[in-house]
């Protein structure tokens, strides 16, 4: 393929990993912007949100998009409640402890993992895409509901903003990232909000995942690789800054991508990491980020 | 003779003991074996972590480094397992020492990351070249390679013995360090790194040296590991094996030189009586790390150590 | 010195007490004294290594079912020399290091006979040093080119499976003389790949024809269409091979980015092993071939061999589970549990094979198989096994996918997979 429609190629394919992650990290950046912890659980509430996606569409007949809009609305819950559960059951005891976070939610990452190879087994399970459109651009084909995907992810994270913005909601999550004491004082619930954030943050990594597994499988070990990924995302963008979170989604997704033009797919994967490393060393708050951690 | 000696030279007799009486059957010598050249890596990643406060996720790097300095040298090189041992040594100092230069311009989740990086690179390098490394299927270093002292390494007794020594070496320099004046300042700037600065160390030489020790003892362990074991493989510079120091030592109780051992015991029978009621093994695994952090937040040693025993290093 | 005395006088010791607690236990224990005297007709216990978990769990799923039916097969024909087997199954979550934890499982815990199992490579290259040094014959079934290359052991064999070398090679003449000359390959970017990579490349460069590019896949990948550009315009053949839990996303962004414009296409049946054929977005794949180990859909020639072996393991003729037609099984590689278990029986039988001290009796008995004809032992076709080398060689099958099924095109000879030996394990000492 020549070079231009390559790199076209190359951007609406990074356009997507993009959106996706920039979901999942938006989640990740969530928990920790406000709760200050490490949940290394979240890429198995994505899996999670995979996997419901098929189970709920095998009960759907007729119309492929019907299930899918199902599971877009109860992967999503059953997540966000299996999160608010373990955090009030478990994290919540740890007295949000950085450390005890941490093998806590490997833990978690284990218990969910193997419960889900113990229900559903150990196959890559696929989601028939709600509509099937190949858009053929002359040099190339480009599944149209892929676009949908990156639109879908830039409604979601639209909102999100506004929440945090402009809605009182927004404005409890902030007063308790800025100061979480001060704001108990001023009568804010912590312990609600923080269960709360919980179950949104791994919602919204479910979210992702209904989003993308009529492209790709829900298979059991699936939560590894984007978890590795949305910690770089929200690392290189500035711990708890939403808008640096989504910035270096874009930027790694699409660097991905266009990376992998022009060297070997192994060696293009050592410089996409490499140059996640040189980021941090030069910034090490992250592009955005300002406050010492 | 103190007290927290008697234990610990204690520890390394009952398992010299254990072997001499034969109360070990075949499995259980075979599996502590095994066990004794991971809680190497474990005291390598306790040294940075439990004592000096700095959590990486990429020590699976110096594991590796280790791992493929003795068996791709053996391999390709026909070097015997003396030159192999000391070119992993020295293999091992380099690669810390760089990656500890580097690593060290960041803190908190940032070093987390960075070192996960550089843990990845590494993996993704070993694949890359894998016409040296043979990428993820990797090497056998034959049995007739695995001889040190006329002593013939594949033999259980004898690599049980080989694995001891190699252990009670590291468990001694890490009691050494615990209670020498150079761990104290370790433990000082993990307590609090800017009041260590004050107080006028170094902070980042003594961070770098920390980091260095602990890589070389982790990669001590790599070499030990292929040498015994006589496989070389990608799948241990993975994540997983970055995470299962941590947990070793989390476990047991982070910075306690007993405790990446018992940690490293506790888990490896866990999943050996697990993996026979169920498949989902693991699960029992993630149910026994929400106890321990529930009820035993320091760990096993650890949190005797809080509740009885403060004396312990 | 001084070290090497003290663990001398160790190993003595702990021999001495040993001893000590052997005789005593035969004289105290009741039990003892009972399984000495039933030991003719006490189990072969074979430990049976198997992928419960890790990214190799739909193969070991389907190795686990093929074996269950080869025992019971086995076992209700008069089982070994009138010795039922009995199957001790241990996860190696598809992990080098777990599946050589596994054998030591076998050999000293459950104090099993032999081991067997397995399919990916690094898997039984992790293991195989621990079968050489517990003098445990293992028997894998993994169809990687390690046990012939000379890496491993006397104690590793490989008799029921053939290897990726000589598949690969005798695909080459057919895809020369049936599809064209300019090849694009696209394989995963690790061993198994590269095997693929060097074998079909050497052997299709010496029928004349040109390879254009090779587009290694990284193995962490879940995604696969950025890379497809790098296949080359003039592409008369794309050769793809892909395994792992996300070979249906492969095939299915092949199809999207072609189309119905693609190259003609030859692929080895992993990418694609366990997946519906009928899923959405496959139908591209209509017309393509496939290699396949053992063809997945009941041929119009089947044996009566294959349909016998077929409805053991409960596989319908469209290579699915009986009980769910959705449930795909990895026809083109299970087999070689099935083969490989009769192969062992057969050994033990040839052997006289009555319990651990006869392991080297069975592998020499083993290594002087030659002619493995088609028959209920082996249904996926009659086989040469190669002693020196320990690999077997046999007849490769390719199919066409029409109209959804893959229908037999073309059936290579077993000369056709045959190389230069490598090895000769029968010179090594046991």
């Amino acid at each position: 393929m020549d070079l231009g429609p390559y790199l076209l190629f190359a951007s609406l394919e990074g356009l997507v990993h993009a959106a996706v992650l920039s979901l999942i990290a938006l989640g990740l950046s969530l928990v920790f912007g406000v709760m200050r912890i490490v949940n290394v659980a979240h890429g198995e509430f994505f899996m999670l949100g995979a996997i419901l996606a098929w189970w709920i569409s095998g009960f759907v007949f007729g119309s492929p998009a019907i299930g899918f809009l199902l599971a877009l609305i109860i992967a999503p819950l059953i997540a966000g409640v299996i999160a608010m559960s373990s955090d009030w059951l478990i994290l919540k005891h740890l007295k949000y402890d950085p450390e005890a976070t941490i093998i806590a939610t490997i833990g978690i990452l284990y218990i969910i993992q193997q419960a889900v190879l113990m229900t559903f087994g150990p196959d890559a399970r696929p989601v028939e895409q709600p509509f099937n459109y190949r858009l053929d651009l002359y040099w190339f084909g480009f599944s149209a509901y892929k676009f949908f995907v990156v639109f879908s992810a830039i409604i979601l994270l639209f909102s999100v903003w506004l929440v945090m913005a402009k809605t009182k909601f927004g404005l409890i999550l902030r007063a308790t990232q800025l100061d979480s004491e001060t704001a108990q004082a001023f009568g804010i619930p912590i312990s609600t909000v923080y269960s709360l954030v919980f179950g949104v943050g791994a919602a919204i990594a479910a979210v992702a995942a209904v989003l993308i597994v009529p492209i790709q499988q829900a298979h059991y070990l699936m939560g590894g690789e984007p978890l590795l990924l949305a910690f770089i995302v929200v690392i290189i963008g500035g711990l708890g800054s939403l808008r640096g979170t989504v910035a270096a989604a874009v930027l790694i997704g699409m660097s991905d991508g266009i990376i992998s033009v022009f060297f070997s797919p192994n060696l293009a994967k050592i410089i996409a990491t490499l140059f996640v490393v040189i980021v941090l060393l030069i910034k090490p708050n992250g592009l955005f980020g300002s406050e010492k951690t | 003779m103190k007290r927290d000696l008697f234990i610990h030279l204690g520890a390394i007799a009952l398992l010299f003991l254990l072997e001499i009486l034969g109360i070990f059957s075949d499995y259980h010598q075979g599996n502590f074996a095994r066990i004794l050249v991971l809680t190497v890596y474990g005291i390598g990643y306790n040294v940075l972590f439990g004592y000096t406060g700095l959590l990486s996720l990429g020590h699976a790097l110096f594991f590796s480094a280790g791992l493929y300095a003795a068996g791709l040298s053996i391999y390709h090189l026909d070097y015997n397992v003396g030159q192999a041992l000391i070119l992993a040594f020295c293999f091992s100092v380099l690669v810390s020492l760089v990656i500890g230069y580097l690593a060290l311009r960041t803190v908190g989740v940032s070093f987390m990351i960075v070192t996960l990086m550089f843990s990845q690179i590494a993996y993704l390098c070993i694949l890359y070249f894998g016409g040296i490394t043979r990428g993820d299927e990797g090497i056998v270093i034959q049995q007739s390679s695995r001889v040190f002292l006329s002593l013939d390494l594949s033999d259980p007794t004898i690599r049980y013995y080989s694995a001891l020594t190699v252990f009670s070496f590291c468990l001694v320099f890490n009691l050494w360090i615990a209670r020498s004046s150079f761990g104290r300042v370790l433990i000082a700037i993990r307590e609090n790194s800017d009041r260590a600065l004050m107080l006028g160390y170094n902070v980042q030489l003594y961070k770098l040296l920390a980091v260095i020790i602990s890589g070389t003892i982790s990669g001590i362990a790599g070499a030990s590991y292929g040498i015994l074991f006589g496989y070389v493989g990608a799948s241990f510079a993975a994540v997983p094996y970055s995470i299962f120091p941590l947990l070793w030592v989390l476990l047991g109780g982070a910075g306690t030189v007993l405790g990446p051992l018992i940690g490293a015991i506790f888990m490896f029978y866990l999943i050996d009586y697990a993996s026979d009621v169920t498949d989902a093994y693991m699960i029992i695994v993630g149910i026994a790390l929400l106890l321990v952090t529930l009820f035993a937040r320091r760990g096993l040693l650890g949190e005797l150590r809080y509740r009885f025993f403060p004396w312990i290093p | 010195m001084n070290k090497n005395n003290i663990i001398n006088k160790n190993i003595s010791r702990r021999k001495l007490m040993k001893g000590v607690a052997a005789a005593g236990s035969i004289a105290a224990m009741p039990g003892f004294v009972r399984y000495s005297q039933a030991a003719s007709s006490a189990p072969i216990k074979i430990g049976f290594q198997v992928h419960r978990t890790g990214i190799g769990a739909a193969y070991g799923r389907w190795y686990d079912r093929t074996t269950q039916a080869a025992v019971k097969v086995i076992n209700d024909g008069g089982g070994i020399n009138g010795r039922p087997i009995e199957i001790v199954a241990e996860d190696d979550g598809t992990d080098p290091k777990r599946g050589a934890e596994a054998l030591e499982k076998f050999a000293n815990q459950h104090k099993c006979d032999v081991a067997f199992g397995t399919l990916f490579s690094h898997v039984v290259i992790g293991s195989a040093p621990r079968a050489g040094e517990l003098k445990l014959p293992y028997f894998v079934v993994s169809e990687g080119h390690h046990v012939a290359s000379g890496m491993l052991n006397r104690y590793t064999l490989q008799p029921g499976i053939t290897d990726v070398k000589s598949q690969v090679q005798a695909m080459a003449p057919f895809v020369r003389n049936n599809l064209g000359k300019k090849v694009t390959m696209v394989y995963p970017d690790f061993a198994f790949g590269h095997d693929h990579r060097d074998y079909f490349s050497a052997a299709f460069e010496a029928q004349g024809g040109q390879i254009l590019a090779k587009v290694p896949i990284p193995p962490t990948e879940s995604s696969f269409s950025k890379y497809f550009p790098k296949i080359p315009r003039d592409t008369e053949v794309l050769y793809h091979v892909m395994v792992g839990p996300a070979v249906l996303t492969f095939v299915k962004e092949l199809g999207e980015f072609y189309g119905n414009k693609s190259p003609k296409l030859f692929g080895f049946i992993d990418s694609v092993e366990a997946v519906d054929l009928s899923t959405p977005g496959l139908e591209f794949l209509d017309g393509s071939y496939f290699w396949e180990g053992n063809p997945r859909y009941a041929q119009s020639n089947q044996t009566e061999h294959d349909k016998f072996y077929r409805s053991a393991v409960g596989v319908d003729e469209n290579g699915a589970s009986v009980s769910d037609s959705k449930d795909v099984s990895t026809y083109a590689h299970m087999f070689g549990c099935w083969e490989t278990l009769h192969i062992i029986k057969n050994g033990m039988e040839e052997a006289g094979y009555s319990g651990v001290g006869d392991r080297s009796k069975l592998i020499e008995a083993v290594e002087s198989m030659s002619n493995m004809p088609l028959s209920q032992a082996h249904p996926q076709g009659a086989k040469i096994f190669n002693g020196k080398t320990h690999q077997t060689f046999g007849h490769q099958y390719i199919t066409k996918m029409t109209n959804g099924k893959l229908v037999l095109a073309h059936t290579t000879s077993i000369e056709d997979t045959f190389y230069p030996d490598e090895v000769d394990y029968t010179q090594q000492s046991f």
